[in-house]
C-alpha cells in the first residue's frame, strides 16, 4: 500500500513537472509550427503520462492522454499544422490532465469529471486533418471548447508503435536539463513486478524511458536518497568552488608567510575541505557509461527473441565516466545502434551454424578514454555489411551517382549507410529499415562534437566506433613545460617518459636527414619538439632543419649537442596507432583536470583540445595529441580519407601475395598495420597489443610500448617520482583500439623483401620534410616508381615500387 | 539601429568607445593571461573568469590601432557574444552615458570596410565623438588558414 502510495507521489511530482513543460513547450510551438524537437518533446511528456497512468490504472486520465497523443502523432507525421484551435485543445488536454491530477492527489481517484468532450474535440480535431478543413469546424470548436472549460475531459485514437519507434531518437535533447543524482540509489529497491507491468504498458518505449521506469517507481529507500537538481545549480557550485579554490590558494601563500600558527593549521583544514568539496562537486555531474549500458542488455533480450536469434552482450568499460549531458545525449544513438546489430548484424543460429560461428552471436560494447575523447565501441560479429548491396542502394536511390560509387574504397562504402535515408533492409521492420537510423545517429553524435565511424568485414562484423569529446570530463593528464607555460598532455596519449642526459644516452638523439630521432630500445622514434611545433621559444630542435635542407645524408645530432641543453624530456605519446615522442622543456606532475571548451576563436588551431584551470588558478592548455601528430606530420591529415579497407588488405596476405600496408603521412611516408615487419622494428611483442591486432587479420605481435614504461622510467637517470607515476598509468591504461586505426595505403612489392632487411630497416621519420621524404623513398625504391607522395595535400596515395627490396640501407642497424 | 540608449564607455588610444551598456557583462581589472601559441594576434589569451575560461581579445589590434604600451595595464570588458562571454581588452574604462539617437551618425566611407562592419558608427557627445561598438563583430576573428599549424 505504501508502495503504491509512493509511486503515485512520484509521478504526480514528475507530471507536474512536464505539464509546467509543456505548457512552455506548446507555445513555442505555436510560435514555430515546425520546430520537430519541440513536438516530440510534447509528445514525449504525453506519451509518458499516458504510460504511466496506465499502469496506475488511472483510467480517464490515459483516456485523456492518449488522445492527445494521437493529435500529436498526426501534427509530428505532418498530416496536421499546428495553428490555433489544435494548440487551445493541447493547452485544454494540459489542464485536464492537472485538474485530474490535482484530484489525484486530494483524493487518491481522479474525479468524476466527465472528459467526453474534450475528447470528442481531440478526435475531432485529427478528423479534420483527413479532409480540408470546413469552415463551420472552428465554430463547433469553439462550442466544445467551452464545455471542456468548464468541464475538463478525455479520449482518443492510437498514435501506433511506429512513431513511438522513430521519436526514442532526438528524445533526450529535448529533455529538460536536469539530472538525477541516482549513485545513491541501490540498484534493488525498484519493484521488479512493477518493472513489468510498465513494460507491458508501453513496450516500445520502455526502452529509452527505462531511467523514468525507475524514476516513477522507486522503492521507499531510493525516493528519500535521490533528488533531483537543476544542472545550471551544479555548474554554478562548480564555478563557486573554483573559486574557493583560488581564494583557498591565496590564504595558504599568505599563511605560510607568517608565523600565526592558528592560522597555518585552519589555512590547512581550509585546504582539505576545498579540495574535497570540488571533488565532490565535480562528481555529481559525472556517471559511468554502466548507467545507460545496463538497460541495453534488456532490449538486446527482447529483441533477439523477437527476431529468433540468440545474442551474448559483452560488456567492458564500464565505468568509463563521462558527463551526464553527454551521457544523456548518447543513449538513443546508442540503443538505436544495438538494436541495428540485433536485427541486422547478428545472423539467425541456424545461419551462423552453417557459416561455422558460434550459434550465439556476441554483441560487445566498449567503453574507453583515448586521445582526450571517449571511445565507445558497439561491435558484432555478425554477417557484417554487403558492400555491394550498399553500393547498389546508394546509386539506385539517387544518394550517389554510379560514376561516384565507382571510385569509392570499401570503407567509404560502409560509411555510406550514415546518408540519410538510406536502408538496405528489404522490409520495414519495427526494430528498423526504415532508413531513418543511421543518419540520426550520426547527427546527434556529431551534435555533441563527437564522430561515427563504421567498419564492416564480411562475414565477421561490424564494428560501429563513437569519439565523443569530454567536454567537461574530468581527465588525468600529464602537465609539461614548454617555453615556461604549462601544457597538459591527457594521459591516455601517453606511454612513457624518457629523459636523455646531456651524457650517457644523448646519443640515442639521431637526426634522419635533419628530422630527429631517437633510439627507444633500438626502435626508432619520430621526435616532435613541442616549442617548435607551437613556434614559441627558440630552445630546441630549432638548428636542425636549416641545417640539413641541402643534402639527402644523414646527419647526427652530436654536431648539435650544445644547441639542445643539458638534457631532453621526451614523451613518448600514442596517436592513432603511430608513436612518437615530444620533446618539453619540463615535466612536471600528473593531475586531474576537468576540461573546459576553447572558444571558438581558438577552435581552429588543431593542436589544442582544451583549456583547463589548474590549481593555482592559472589557465593552462590542453594539447590534442592527435592534432599535433598531424601538425607535425607523424600522421596524415584528413586521414579519415585515406582509408583503405583492411578487410582486403587481409585477404590479400592470406592469398599468399606479399603486401606491406602503410600509413601515408603528409610526407608520402608508410608505416604502420600489417606493415609492422617491413616499416618499423617493433620489438617488443606486448600482450594486450596482440590480440587485437590479430583479430584484424594481422599475425603479426603488436608493440605495446606501455608494458615497458617502469623500465624505461628506471632508465632515465633522474627519474622523479612523478614520473613514476606516470609511467604506472600509463601502464595500466588498455593499449586502446589499436586495431581500428589502420588507415592505410598499400604498397606492393613485386618480390619477397627480405626479411633480414626488413627487420632492420627503420621507416623515414614522418616529421622528415615531404619532399626529402619522397625522395627518399624513391632513392631506395630499386627501381621503383614512387607515386604522389610529395605532395601533403593528396588525399589518397599509392605507393608501388617496381621490384625488389627498399630501403634496406636506410636507417641505423638495430 | 540607435534610439535612446547607455553606453559604457573605454577608451583606447586616446579615442573614446562605446557599447551597449547591457551587452557588458562585468569590468574586470587585469589579470594575468594565458598566451596562447598559433592563434591569430588579435587573441591576448585566455582568462581565468571564475572559473570559466575566456578568451581575451586585444581592441587595439582589432580595431587596427596601435599596440598598447608595456607599461599600461589593460582593462577587461567582459562582454556578451554570440558563443558565450568574451574578454575585450581596453586602455582605460569611461562613465557609462545615455545618448540620443539624434547624436548618431554612421560610419564615413573613408573608413575602411573591415573597421566599418565594427565600428557602426559615432555619438556626437558634447566634448567627443563616441565610437560605437559592434561587439558581435569585435569578438570575431578572421579564421586561421588551415595549414597554420601544419607548417611548423
Amino acid at each position: 500500500m505504501d508502495d503504491s502510495d509512493d509511486i503515485v507521489k512520484e509521478f504526480l511530482v514528475e507530471s507536474y513537472e512536464n505539464l509546467d513543460r509543456l505548457d512552455r513547450d506548446l507555445i513555442t510551438l505555436e510560435k514555430n509550427p515546425n520546430d520537430r524537437e519541440v513536438l516530440a518533446s510534447i509528445f514525449r511528456t504525453i506519451h509518458t503520462i499516458k504510460g504511466t497512468s496506465g499502469f496506475l490504472a488511472f483510467d480517464k486520465l490515459g483516456a485523456v492522454a492518449h488522445v492527445g497523443e494521437s493529435l500529436l502523432g498526426r501534427l509530428r507525421d505532418g498530416h496536421l499544422l499546428l495553428d490555433r484551435e489544435i494548440t487551445s485543445a493541447l493547452l485544454a488536454t494540459v489542464d485536464a490532465v492537472r485538474r485530474m491530477l490535482a484530484n489525484v492527489e486530494a483524493t487518491g481517484v481522479e474525479g468524476e469529471r466527465d472528459d467526453s468532450a474534450l475528447i470528442a474535440r481531440l478526435t475531432g480535431l485529427q478528423r479534420v486533418s483527413e479532409a480540408p478543413r470546413q469552415m463551420e469546424a472552428p465554430s463547433d470548436l469553439r462550442a466544445v471548447a467551452a464545455a471542456a472549460g468548464a468541464s475538463p475531459a478525455t479520449g482518443s485514437p492510437e498514435p501506433g508503435t511506429r512513431e513511438i519507434g522513430r521519436s526514442e531518437i532526438g528524445r533526450t535533447e529535448a529533455r529538460s536539463p536536469r539530472i538525477t543524482i541516482e549513485e545513491a540509489m541501490p540498484a534493488a529497491p525498484t519493484p521488479a513486478p512493477a518493472m513489468g507491468m510498465e513494460q507491458s504498458a508501453a513496450p516500445l518505449a520502455e526502452v529509452a524511458d527505462g531511467q523514468r521506469v525507475q524514476q516513477a517507481a522507486p522503492g521507499p529507500s531510493a525516493a528519500d536518497r535521490t533528488i533531483r537538481l537543476d544542472v545550471g545549480l551544479l555548474d554554478q557550485l562548480m564555478n563557486l568552488v573554483g573559486e574557493l579554490v583560488l581564494a583557498r590558494n591565496q590564504i595558504l601563500q599568505f599563511a605560510n608567510s607568517t608565523e600565526e600558527s592558528g592560522l597555518l593549521v585552519t589555512s590547512q583544514r581550509l585546504n582539505l575541505i576545498t579540495t574535497e568539496l570540488q571533488e565532490g562537486v565535480m562528481k555529481t555531474r559525472m556517471q559511468p557509461i554502466g548507467n545507460i549500458w545496463s538497460k541495453l542488455p534488456r532490449t538486446v533480450r527482447d529483441l533477439a527473441v523477437g527476431c529468433g536469434k540468440q545474442v551474448r552482450v559483452e560488456m567492458e568499460g564500464q565505468e568509463t565516466e563521462l558527463d551526464k549531458t553527454l551521457i544523456e545525449a548518447i543513449k538513443d544513438p546508442l540503443t538505436h545502434l544495438v538494436r541495428n546489430s540485433v536485427d541486422h548484424g547478428i545472423e539467425r543460429p541456424e545461419v551462423r551454424q552453417a557459416a561455422g560461428k558460434n550459434p550465439e552471436g556476441r554483441l560487445s560494447l566498449r567503453a574507453f578514454h583515448e586521445g582526450g575523447q571517449v571511445n565507445i565501441e558497439i561491435a558484432d560479429d555478425g554477417a557484417g555489411l554487403d558492400q555491394a548491396r550498399i553500393r547498389d542502394k546508394a546509386v539506385q536511390k539517387g544518394l550517389i551517382s554510379a560514376d561516384q560509387a565507382a571510385r569509392l574504397t570499401d570503407r567509404e562504402i560502409v560509411n555510406l549507410v550514415f546518408l540519410p535515408g538510406f536502408s538496405t533492409a528489404e522490409k520495414v521492420t519495427n526494430v528498423s529499415g526504415r532508413g531513418v537510423g543511421m543518419d540520426v545517429v550520426k547527427t546527434h553524435i556529431e551534435k555533441i562534437g563527437g564522430t561515427v565511424d563504421l567498419q564492416s568485414k564480411p562475414g565477421e562484423g561490424v564494428m560501429v566506433r563513437m569519439k565523443i569529446p569530454l567536454t567537461l570530463a574530468i581527465i588525468p593528464a600529464l602537465i609539461v613545460t614548454s617555453a615556461s607555460e604549462r601544457y597538459a598532455v591527457p594521459q591516455v596519449s601517453l606511454l612513457e617518459l624518457v629523459r636523455v642526459e646531456a651524457r650517457g644516452e644523448r646519443k640515442g638523439i639521431e637526426m634522419i636527414h635533419g628530422a630527429p630521432v631517437y633510439r627507444l630500445r633500438g626502435r626508432l622514434l619520430s621526435l616532435v619538439y613541442l616549442n617548435r611545433e607551437l613556434k614559441v621559444g627558440t630552445k630546441a630542435g630549432d638548428a636542425a632543419e636549416p641545417a640539413s635542407r641541402s643534402g639527402i645524408e644523414l646527419s647526427t645530432a652530436r654536431e648539435r649537442n650544445d644547441l639542445d641543453g643539458p638534457a631532453v624530456n621526451i614523451v613518448v605519446l600514442e596517436a592513432d596507432g603511430r608513436q612518437f615522442g615530444l620533446v618539453v622543456d619540463e615535466i612536471n606532475d600528473t593531475e586531474e583536470i576537468v576540461v573546459k571548451p576553447l572558444s571558438k576563436h581558438l577552435k581552429s588551431i588543431s593542436v589544442y583540445a582544451g583549456a583547463t584551470i589548474m590549481g593555482d588558478g592559472k589557465v593552462a592548455l590542453i594539447l590534442d595529441v592527435l592534432g599535433l601528430a598531424q601538425g607535425s606530420r607523424i600522421l596524415a591529415e584528413g586521414r579519415e580519407h585515406i582509408q583503405a579497407d583492411p578487410a582486403q588488405a587481409t585477404a590479400e596476405v592470406a592469398n599468399g601475395k606479399q603486401k606491406l600496408v602503410l600509413f601515408t603521412g603528409p610526407g608520402g611516408g608508410a608505416h604502420g598495420g600489417a606493415a609492422d615487419t617491413a616499416g618499423t622494428s617493433r620489438k617488443h611483442s606486448g600482450i594486450a597489443g596482440r590480440a587485437r591486432r590479430q583479430s584484424m587479420g594481422d599475425a603479426i605481435p603488436g608493440a605495446d610500448s606501455s608494458a615497458d614504461s617502469r623500465q624505461s622510467c628506471a632508465r632515465g637517470a633522474a627519474a622523479s617520482a612523478a614520473w613514476r607515476r606516470c609511467a604506472v598509468v600509463a601502464n595500466h591504461r588498455d593499449a586502446a583500439g589499436a586495431g581500428a586505426r589502420k588507415r592505410t595505403s598499400v604498397l606492393r612489392t613485386g618480390g619477397e623483401p627480405d626479411s633480414r632487411h626488413r627487420r632492420k630497416h627503420a621507416r623515414t621519420p614522418h616529421s622528415i620534410d615531404a619532399g626529402r621524404r619522397a625522395a627518399l623513398l624513391g632513392d631506395r625504391g630499386a627501381g621503383g616508381r614512387v607515386a604522389g607522395c610529395s605532395c601533403p595535400a593528396a588525399r589518397r596515395r599509392t605507393v608501388r615500387t617496381g621490384g625488389g627490396h627498399w630501403g634496406q640501407d636506410l636507417g641505423p642497424k638495430t | 539601429m540607435t534610439s535612446a540608449r547607455q553606453y559604457c564607455t573605454f577608451y583606447l588610444n586616446h579615442l573614446l568607445f562605446g557599447v551597449e551598456s547591457q551587452k557588458i557583462q562585468e569590468v574586470v581589472t587585469y589579470r594575468e593571461l594565458r598566451p596562447v601559441p598559433l592563434a591569430p594576434p588579435v587573441v591576448s589569451g585566455l582568462m581565468n573568469l571564475r572559473g570559466q575560461v575566456v578568451v581575451a581579445l586585444e581592441l587595439r589590434r582589432q580595431l587596427e590601432l596601435p599596440d598598447r604600451p608595456a607599461n599600461m595595464p589593460p582593462v577587461c570588458l567582459v562582454v556578451h557574444a554570440a558563443g558565450g562571454a568574451v574578454c575585450l581588452l581596453a586602455d582605460e574604462v569611461g562613465n557609462v552615458v545615455d545618448v540620443e539617437e539624434e547624436t548618431f551618425e554612421p560610419s564615413p566611407e573613408t573608413l575602411s570596410p573591415r573597421l566599418r562592419s565594427v565600428i557602426l558608427g559615432v555619438h556626437k557627445l558634447e566634448h567627443e565623438l563616441m565610437h560605437v561598438l559592434d561587439t558581435d563583430q569585435a569578438c570575431e576573428v578572421q579564421a586561421l588558414s588551415k595549414g597554420q599549424s601544419s607548417e611548423a
